[in-house]
């Protein structure tokens, strides 16, 4: 049975053929609208979720499918102290694929391990959250129109971002990619990341703290929320904080097509005004959410054993 | 260096990291054992300045390169007739199962008893296993 746990668990061909058929569901949605027609999704959200969650049931209803699950642990039977695994075992009868969202890390491994149907992770703790790189890779390919040769700046917390972690291990699977990380000392990319992943791909890179002087040269700004509770010093935070806001101002340095990108929710980390600006596109990307969700789901159900194709 | 005596036949667990030993005793389960069983601690090294011995009379039946998860510096060294016949250094294993412990409070093993403590090796080179679910390095 074949689950998406990480964003890595997709090789680059699977990867490709997921973009490819998300553009074409941009392109032609109603092609797709009884895609999935009496297949059900089950969302399992052990915690609050509200973009993820929604995206996910507009994917499935979008494809002509249902949906079924709960939105908070209260609301199941793991505040009766069910297990995941148990709770796989049995929702595996009830539907044909599952997203997990849980507050602890690993735990859609360990649905993934006994469930029958295949299980996508919606996100576990700080960990992973597949379809929110796939989100970020369909939108920097949609609208920049390639994966490779690409200079993407990353700025704000890249420390306990799993965004960041997990795109910048997508991204350094393709040819030419730049990172330019930009942060404050204390929330810089961890060393396991930098050893296991950037260095190991000799993928060039540098670390910054100041992000007006690395706006010119990225084709691509992902920007993340600087959390006040990360810092122990308040001073630090009050000075760091207004580094990363990201104003109309600081875009006037960077390039005519550089995009902006971010996993929202966003809070003061880039201004209001900066909405307007068309390379500002965290909406757009929060839409293609669903898109590339409608994909997963359609090639997954299509991989699933024995189970009619849709 | 301490003398504990000279050991006929067993083996003698080398080079463990400075305070590690209770961690390859009790894995080994080396309480339960009725033969003897030293254990040196802080002993001096030329090479690593302190160090763990554990030396352990008779035969032992068990996969000792697991150990090597447990501390992949270590020399496993076999005594027969009170002489080294043998002397290694543990092969990595690939995964290893409730031989590590996650310590992440975020981890599901942290949670649910039932899921095993399951690593997998990342880098050889400086023998760290990363747990299988949330790849929390130790």
């Amino acid at each position: 049975m074949r689950h998406v746990i990480s964003p890595t668990d997709l090789n680059l061909s699977e990867l490709n053929e997921l973009l490819e058929l998300s553009e074409d569901i941009i392109k032609n949605p109603k092609k797709y609208s009884e895609a999935c027609h009496r297949k059900k999704l089950a969302t399992l959200f052990y915690e609050p979720s509200t973009r993820t969650r929604l995206s996910f049931e507009a994917a499935m209803l979008n494809l002509g499918g249902s949906i079924l699950g709960f939105s908070s642990s209260d609301s199941s039977s793991a505040a009766k102290g069910e297990s995941v695994a148990d709770t796989i075992r049995v929702i595996s009868s009830y539907a044909d694929i599952c997203a997990i969202r849980h507050p602890k890390e690993g735990a859609p491994l360990v649905a993934s391990l006994h469930s029958s149907i295949p299980i996508i992770n919606a996100g576990d703790g700080g960990h992973n959250h597949p379809t929110q790189t796939f989100t970020d890779l369909l939108t920097i390919r949609n609208l920049k129109g390639r994966l490779d040769n690409l200079t993407v700046g990353f700025c704000g917390d890249l420390k306990f971002g799993r965004t960041v972690h997990s795109l910048i291990g997508a991204l350094s699977r393709y040819e030419n990619i730049n990172f330019v990380l930009i942060s404050p000392e204390e929330l810089k990319v961890p060393d396991y990341l930098k050893e296991e992943v950037i260095k190991a791909r000799k993928i060039p890179y540098k670390e910054v703290i100041s992000l007006e002087d690395s706006i010119p040269e990225l084709d691509i700004l992902y920007m993340t929320r600087v959390q006040k509770e990360r810092f122990f010093n308040e001073e630090d935070y009050i000075r760091l904080k207004d580094t990363y806001i990201l104003t109309s101002k600081k875009m006037s340095l960077a390039k005519e097509d550089m995009l902006v990108l971010h996993p929202l929710p966003r809070v003061n980390e880039i201004s209001v005004e900066v909405d307007s600006d068309p390379r500002a596109v965290y909406f757009k990307q929060a839409e293609f959410g669903v898109y590339v969700r409608m994909a997963l789901i359609m090639l997954l159900l299509r991989e699933s054993e024995g189970r009619p194709q849709c | 260096m301490l003398n504990i005596g000279i050991l006929k036949q067993g083996i003698v667990i080398d080079h463990i990291k400075a305070g590690g030993a209770m961690k390859i005793y009790t894995y080994l389960n080396l309480e339960h054992l009725d033969c003897s069983v030293a254990i040196i601690k802080n002993a001096r090294s030329n090479k690593m300045k302190r160090k763990d011995i554990i030396k352990i009379e008779g035969t032992l039946d068990i996969n000792l390169d697991i150990l090597g998860a447990l501390d992949h510096k270590i020399t496993i060294n076999i005594i027969k007739d009170g002489e080294i016949i043998e002397k290694k250094n543990p092969t990595l294993p690939d995964q290893v199962e409730n031989v590590l412990v996650c310590k992440n409070p975020r981890c599901i093993t942290s949670v649910e008893k039932s899921v095993p403590h399951s690593f997998k090796l990342t880098d050889r080179e400086n023998g760290i296993y990363r747990c299988l679910y949330c790849e929390q390095g130790i």
